[in-house]
């Protein structure tokens, strides 16, 4: 008798998080998930209903334990859900195996953390490269798209650079250039700033927008105001279900922060 | 993902860790080496010794007046205790037995030999004028005795290599004169050295008529009457035939060896020691395979965060599981290969003091043994690797 298997005790009515135009790019149905632990059940999530929508920059918000990672490790592709369905383009992703779940990552998401896992003794290009390795990109093809994935965060200069020789904000910007380099649909970020100073938080916050700007979906978790309003939509979640949608009104931009800066705060 | 790639990903890792790479392969570096350089001393010795039998001749029988095949516990059994050959028994054999080329009754003794003031402590080995059909050695001068020297008991004399030499350094001994226990000989011929460091000298030994031995060692025994076959395949009912011969005047104390027999005892006792050291190797090997199966344990715990990120990035168990599989397995046959050219090394700069020969399929059997170490200590710990949830490797400090 698992307690994951109860419906779970829903207080107040979920809020549908679907306010977005254009295509879906994905989708969660009424999404749980719920951890046995034994002894007791954790409903992480109790019934999360989101569309993410083609070429739009979203924040998911949310205190500790909101259940923000939760939906972070479903939408990323990482975990499936207990109950409900999410839906990848036109493909339901909520049973796949292990492995049909790293290749479906692959292909459709790009993943920036908060302490940026970039591999140790490894250079920015292998770095960069990486993803390509598992999707069976070779040879000559593989490290010339690397190179341009880390050109456009600005890092062509650093290709044989590790990641102990890189300042925090390079070390993210590679991550955004492993990211992109499989061309997602989604780049998922969690807490991308969480580990930067407050220049290189804005640096990599003016070129996650600069992706957006380019057509890429964005994705960002965060529990932090100033970052979502980055954004262009924000979802709030709290105790496992979603409780705000907000359409960004007074979006921030980076690029125009970044040039306010005095140049001591922005000295790099 | 391909092989290459996880060949690529897997030898990246062991360079970046290279003091414990190499601290791993040591073992079964020294597993490796072991098995290749004891089998190659357990094949030489073998080969030297089998060889040193085969040069004695071939279709021979070799009667002794004894039971040795019996069990050393009954009366008259157990060495050359019972009553000896004599003369005439090697005649009875070679009137009433047919298809023998030749029946030569040896006589053996210790002797010492003394040219000037030269002197050697050697052994007679005297039989008749066939000797020469079914002993090895080879004449480096001069002649061996004829039938008349056996008849007359002449004063004549071979002389082994090594007797020469201690006697006749740097000269031809044939036609000089040498006393044996007080008696003058004339040295006609003498031989080409036999080697033979394992199995006694067989080079510091006189040859004569057993006639001549008779008189001077002052016996009629016969120690073993050595018989030629004509043909190779009879040697099995040559060999029947003279214990059939023989029984009515010896009874059970006779044992008929053939060469084969021989050969086929040594063989089976020198094969089993090779295996038991290759065994006692082999242990060392296993030894060596448990340390690369603990140093991946620690490696996979220590690069628990590296499986989450390629996991994230899309490695599927099977990607995770190659890069340590060929890691495990790339260590194994690195040092396994390490440890052919050490042992081969090894083999070649003892082969003065031992003779060692180096077997292709001791060469073979350690490759393969090491390759199959790897594989076999290296997929638990990359099938722990590829199990792990990529959220909690990814949280993982």
């Amino acid at each position: 008798m698992s307690g994951c298997d109860d419906t779970p005790d829903i207080p107040g009515s979920p809020v549908e998080a679907t306010g977005c135009g254009g295509d879906v790019v994905l989708e969660t149905i009424d999404v749980s998930k719920c951890y046995d632990l034994g002894e007791i059940q954790v409903h992480a999530l109790r019934g999360v209903d989101l569309r993410i929508c083609d070429g739009e920059m979203l924040a998911i918000m949310g205190p500790s334990g909101s259940g923000k990672s939760t939906l972070m490790h479903l939408i990323g592709m990482l975990d499936t859900p207990t109950s409900g369905r999410i839906i990848v383009g036109d493909q339901d992703v909520s049973d796949l195996s292990p492995n049909r779940l790293a290749a479906m990552r692959n292909k459709e998401i790009g993943f920036v953390f908060q302490s940026f896992n970039l591999l140790a003794r490894t250079s920015a290009l292998v770095n960069v490269e990486l993803p390509l390795i598992y999707s069976g990109v070779t040879g000559g093809k593989r490290s010339q798209r690397a190179k341009d994935a880390l050109e456009r965060v600005g890092l062509e200069h650093r290709l044989g650079h590790y990641p102990s020789q890189l300042s925090g904000g390079q070390q993210q910007r590679v991550a955004i250039a492993r990211a992109l380099v499989t061309e997602p649909s989604i780049v998922l970020a969690d807490e991308p700033t969480g580990n930067l100073d407050t220049y290189s938080g804005i640096e990599v916050m003016m070129m996650l927008q600069d992706l957006q700007a380019h057509g890429i979906t964005v994705v960002v978790v965060t529990h932090d105001e100033d970052i979502a309003r980055h954004c262009e939509r924000i979802v709030r979640l709290r105790d496992g279900h979603v409780i705000d949608e907000e359409i960004v009104a007074d979006r921030l931009i980076a690029e125009q922060e970044a040039q306010e800066m005095t140049p001591e705060e922005a000295w790099e | 993902m391909n092989v290459f790639e996880s060949i690529r990903i897997a030898f990246r890792a062991l360079n970046a860790n290279k003091a414990r790479s190499i601290l791993t392969m040591l073992g079964v570096i020294i597993g490796v080496a072991a098995v290749i350089l004891l089998v190659a001393i357990g094949t030489g010795v073998q080969g030297d010794i089998t060889g040193q039998i085969e040069g004695i001749g071939s279709n021979l029988l070799f009667v002794f007046p004894a039971d040795l095949e019996g069990g050393g516990g009954g009366p008259g059994g157990g060495g050359f205790g019972g009553t000896a050959f004599a003369v005439e028994d090697a005649a009875l054999i070679e009137r009433r037995i047919e298809g023998l080329d030749a029946v030569v009754p040896v006589i053996e003794g210790p002797a010492t030999a003394e040219r000037g003031n030269r002197s050697i402590k050697t052994v007679i080995s005297a039989g008749n004028e066939d000797v020469d059909e079914v002993f090895a050695a080879e004449l480096a001068g001069g002649r061996n005795y004829n039938a008349s020297e056996v008849q007359a008991g002449a004063r004549v004399v071979g002389l082994g290599s090594t007797v020469a030499e201690e006697l006749f350094p740097g000269q031809d001994p044939v036609g000089e004169e040498i006393t044996i226990e007080g008696q003058r000989f004339v040295v006609i011929g003498h031989t080409e050295p036999q080697g033979g460091a394992l199995t006694g000298d067989q080079d510091n030994q006189i040859y004569m008529p057993y006639t001549t031995a008779q008189r001077l060692l002052g016996t009629r025994d016969v120690g073993i009457i050595i018989v030629k076959a004509s043909d190779p395949e009879e040697v099995d009912l040559k060999s029947a035939q003279i214990t059939r011969l023989l029984r009515p005047k010896f009874g059970d104390n006779v044992t008929v060896f053939s060469q084969e027999q021989t050969l086929a005892l040594l063989s089976t006792i020198l094969g089993t020691l090779t295996f038991m050291l290759a065994g006692i190797a082999g242990i060392s090997l296993l030894v060596g395979g448990i340390g690369i199966m603990n140093i991946m344990l620690v490696s996979v715990t220590e690069r628990t965060r590296e499986i989450g990120i390629r996991k994230a990035v899309g490695a599927r168990t099977y990607d995770i599981m190659s890069q340590f599989v060929i890691e495990a397995v790339a260590l194994s046959v690195a040092g396994g290969v390490i440890g052919i050219a050490l042992g081969a090394l090894g083999a070649w700069a003892i082969d003065s003091l031992v003779p060692t020969q180096i077997t292709w399929w001791a060469v073979a059997m350690a490759f393969l043994f090491a390759g199959a170490v790897g594989i076999f200590f290296g997929v638990y710990p990359a099938w722990r690797a590829s199990r792990l949830d990529p959220i909690e490797a990814l949280r993982y400090e």
